[in-house]
């Protein structure tokens, strides 16, 4: 008898491998996952072993479906990230999409700020729809990410930040996720946290417009507490505006980073 | 002293305000740490750069 965890309750299973707990579910083979892979391969189930068997087009109950959708992250990495807290200070074209590859990661709590509503020359690089226009950018992103993974704390604040506000706002955050556009607001906030919280780890960017090569947009640990994703020169100016590719890739550059120190991994 | 790795001559000290100016960069769009700590933006005038010091300078541009 081995005790796994199936569709996320715990089981005591007489069956010795995959294959074989596999048919005695005849109605729901479609996906196999064993411990965040996705397999038609045969394993011997251990104690501890975690798997998913997922029926496609069958929506599961509210209370699979939390166990069904964290499926493919790696048990261990899910359960940190679950417990973390991230702030993301901005959600524009860095910031929203941060926020969406975090709920997408399941980091168990976000913070979201911005003081702007979504207009629509933000389509081209941000993550909102034509629905979202004219909708305050908190609001609109909570409305995605309720869509995107709903078991996860989201609380959102429409303010500027300041210089004087700034650590009231982000105290007691693991990771801030500096998304500002204008250069004056980045620094701002990144001289706000490193001087008032010292624990708080930073991920800010600089540099990422245009349509340079992908590879110079790079993560940096700039001091102890600051890394800084992009290729740190490409500045939006006239002749040089925002493009979707490389502002993604920028955030996914801050996503990646915020993981890995959210995973206890401060090497840039 | 040095600037981000780049050794820089330093004859005699100066407020790192000055420094910052001789070098071109604009206080407002920058973090500088000096020997591994943050200097506060309060205190660029007040805080003396001399020729063993190491300075460690961010800067940001515009977009996100």
């Amino acid at each position: 008898m081995a005790q796994i965890t199936l569709n996320g309750k715990p089981l005591y299973t007489a069956a010795a491998t995959l294959l074989e707990l596999k048919r005695q579910f005849p109605n729901r083979t479609d996906v196999v996952i064993y411990n965040g892979f996705q397999t038609d391969q045969d394993f011997p189930l251990q104690d501890g072993d975690v798997v998913a068997l997922i029926q496609k087009g069958i929506m599961p109950s509210q209370d699979e479906l939390e166990s069904l959708m964290c499926a493919r992250h790696t048990p261990e990495v899910h359960q940190k990230v679950k417990a973390a807290k991230v702030a993301i200070a901005g959600l524009g074209g860095l910031g929203s999409n941060v926020a969406v590859l975090l709920a997408r990661t399941g980091v168990g709590h976000l913070f979201l700020v911005d003081f702007d509503i979504v207009e629509p020359s933000n389509l081209n690089r941000q993550s909102y729809y034509i629905s979202h226009l004219g909708m305050e950018k908190t609001i609109a992103m909570r409305q995605q990410i309720e869509q995107i993974n709903p078991f996860l704390e989201v609380v959102t604040q429409t303010v500027r930040v300041t210089e004087e506000n700034a650590a009231a706002l982000f105290q007691g955050y693991d990771v801030v996720c500096e998304a500002f556009d204008n250069p004056v607001a980045k620094a701002t906030l990144v001289n706000a946290l490193l001087e008032q919280c010292p624990q708080v780890k930073l991920v800010s960017a600089s540099g990422m417009a245009g349509y340079a090569s992908s590879n110079e947009i790079r993560t940096t640990q700039k001091f102890q507490n600051l890394y800084v994703c992009g290729d740190l020169h490409n500045e939006a100016k006239a002749g040089n505006g925002l493009m979707a590719p490389r502002v993604t890739i920028c955030a996914a550059h801050q996503a990646n980073m915020i993981l890995r120190l959210l995973l206890g991994i401060e090497k840039e | 002293m040095k600037i981000n790795g780049v050794s820089i001559p330093l004859p005699a000290p100066v407020s790192l305000v000055e420094l910052l100016e001789q070098q071109g960069y604009p206080t407002t769009r920058i973090a500088v740490e000096k020997n591994g700590e943050i200097v506060p933006k309060g205190a660029y005038e007040t805080t003396v750069i001399a020729d063993d010091d190491v300075l460690e300078i961010v800067s940001f541009v515009g977009g996100g």
